[in-house]
């Protein structure tokens, strides 16, 4: 584990995200641009700022999914593990290392256990002891294997809101992902829930990085150790959270954001 | 006045909403009299005639007397080696049109040209029938250029049934699959079809039924007026129930008046019976809907 990342400056040794210079539009439209951002290991970083700001288009192109959206024009450069994302000419591959958690939900029409199990067989796991195992341990570090051990193959859609988005999680760890990354998952989750899946994040730092989009200003206060403030496509500033919420931020809009005075 | 007195304008509007439920309702009761009258006097009438020895057994005396055998055979090889056809290419589309396709021009002219063919009259596809798989292909009048022929026609209907019941499937699973590294054919086959397998169920059976009362496109195509034999192989003629309800009603002469009768209650009980099928798949599957 590293602690070398509290420092606002990376260096080169172990970043696990490099973004430079990236812009992304959209038919005319540019929804970000000049994104300069960079990620280390084992880190939380936080992504901020109101709707329209472009932080899920942010989090869509990392894994390449623009390729999905016809018309949707990349450029700059994104390095992942140290390899630009378009040299990874398998882009599945690419997919796998980067674990997804959506704003809603989205429980399979599968269940518990074919959930978490979908992507160790995807990979080619057919093994039934070792699927036991991965699903039985990503469920466990999703903090939900208490509640379901009893009806793993009830369906996963009739969990609960909180229930469904631990599943998510726990679907994403079972990709043994590289990086997590989380677009606003407490949108549709109760503060309880909320409060159980920061804890899981906390603990999952030792094992992977995190990208944490988040509408709560005070979400990115407790778990982010950086955190950059998007506005309009672009990314206004980075840095230190606590810092930024010291109000020591260069550019005003940061401070008026985090202090709620628009957004 | 109270709060929860009525006032003119509610009264009025209860009073709409209670002409509109009847009128409503009306139009329903005069929708089901035609069926219910057309079942009524084909069970009176035609009823008496279903025996074991009508289902089984040959027409005799120039197809007055007898059973329906090789017309009810007919039928069943008929629609079963048209689904044969139409159904793996029909969902091969339609995945391919819904879940691979740019949506650009092409695709949407595609699209539009399948609806169009679905409203083609089944005689021109029966003339098509001739010209294509009787002549060309040189298959003859057979009963596979009429399952063929059959297979045309069913085919913008599986189309756009399978399609349907595929965009009904909600794109956040198909992202969540692909985000884990899924390709495309591994979402659609762990995840999408799956879920559309309901609808696409339904949309094939209907077809079904549509399909054995046909009586235009096999006509000309590979339907027999009378074979006293059964079709021994696919290039064989056959006979079928449809076009032998049309023969004993109107070519042939001194029918018994249940005899046709039987014959349509027969037709329509297979019908049915398939859609009875076709609902039952839906009650059970979705049962198991799985969100």
């Amino acid at each position: 584990m590293t602690e070398n990342a509290a420092e606002s400056t990376l260096g080169d040794a172990n970043l696990v995200l490099d973004v430079r210079d990236l812009s992304v539009s959209y038919g005319g439209t540019t929804v970000l641009e000049g994104v300069t951002l960079q990620v280390a290991e084992h880190e939380i970083f936080g992504i901020i700022g109101p709707a329209n700001s472009g932080k899920t288009s942010f989090l869509r192109v990392l894994s390449r999914m623009d390729l999905f959206n016809a018309g949707m024009k990349v450029t700059g450069s994104i390095q992942f593990l140290g390899r630009d994302i378009n040299a990874w000419r398998n882009v599945y591959a690419l997919r796998s290392q980067i674990g997804v958690v959506f704003p809603l939900p989205v429980g399979l029409p599968l269940t518990i256990y074919e959930n978490v199990a979908l992507a160790p067989r995807l990979s080619g796991v057919k093994d039934k002891r070792r699927l036991d195992e991965i699903v039985e341990k990503c469920l466990i570090r999703a903090a939900l294997w208490d509640e379901v051990k009893d009806r793993l193959n009830s369906l996963g859609s009739l969990l609960s809101g909180g229930q469904q988005q631990r599943l998510t999680i726990a679907r994403a760890l079972s990709q043994r992902p590289k990086l997590l990354v989380l677009d606003e998952f407490s949108i549709a989750v109760d503060p309880v829930t909320t409060m159980r899946i920061e804890d899981v994040l906390r603990d999952l730092r030792e094992e992977m990085t995190i990208i944490m989009v988040t509408n709560l200003v005070q979400q990115a206060r407790r778990l982010a150790k950086r955190t950059a403030f998007f506005l309009n496509g672009r990314c206004v500033e980075i840095g230190e959270t606590e810092a930024l919420f010291e109000g020591k931020v260069k550019d005003q809009r940061t401070h008026d954001y985090i202090v709620g005075r628009f957004g | 006045m109270s709060l929860f007195a009525a006032t003119d304008r509610t009264v009025r509007s209860r009073r709409v909403q209670r002409q509109v439920r009847v009128l409503f309702g009306l139009m329903t009761v005069l929708l089901i009299i035609p069926v219910l009258i057309i079942l009524a006097l084909l069970v009176v009438r035609g009823g008496p005639m279903i025996s074991t020895e009508f289902l089984f057994e040959f027409p005799t005396q120039g197809m007055t007397a007898g059973g329906i055998f090789p017309a009810l055979l007919g039928t069943i090889f008929l629609v079963a080696t048209a689904l044969l056809f139409s159904v793996p290419l029909g969902v091969a589309a339609a995945v391919y049109l819904s879940e691979y396709a740019p949506d650009n021009m092409l695709t949407r002219l595609i699209n539009l040209a399948i609806i169009n063919l679905a409203g083609v009259p089944s005689i021109v596809h029966a003339l098509f029938g001739v010209g294509a798989f009787v002549l060309f292909f040189g298959f003859g009048t057979s009963i596979l250029a009429a399952s063929l022929t059959l297979a045309i026609m069913t085919l913008p209907v599986v189309i756009v049934a399978t399609r349907e019941s595929l965009q009904a499937v909600p794109l956040a699973f198909r992202e969540a699959c692909w985000s884990m590294g899924a390709t495309r054919w591994q979402t659609i086959r762990r995840i999408v079809l799956p879920n559309a397998i309901s609808g696409i169920l339904t949309g094939v059976i209907l077809e079904v039924s549509r399909t054995a009362g046909e009586t235009a496109p096999i006509m000309f195509t590979g339907a027999a007026f009378f074979l006293p034999f059964l079709p021994e192989t696919i290039l064989d003629q056959t006979m079928a129930l449809s076009l032998h309800l049309f023969v004993v009603s109107t070519q042939v002469p001194h029918v018994p008046d249940a005899l046709p009768y039987g014959v349509a209650l027969l037709l329509i009980l297979i019908v049915l019976f398939m859609n009875a099928l076709s609902i039952g798949f839906r009650v059970y599957l979705r049962g198991r809907k799985r969100w």
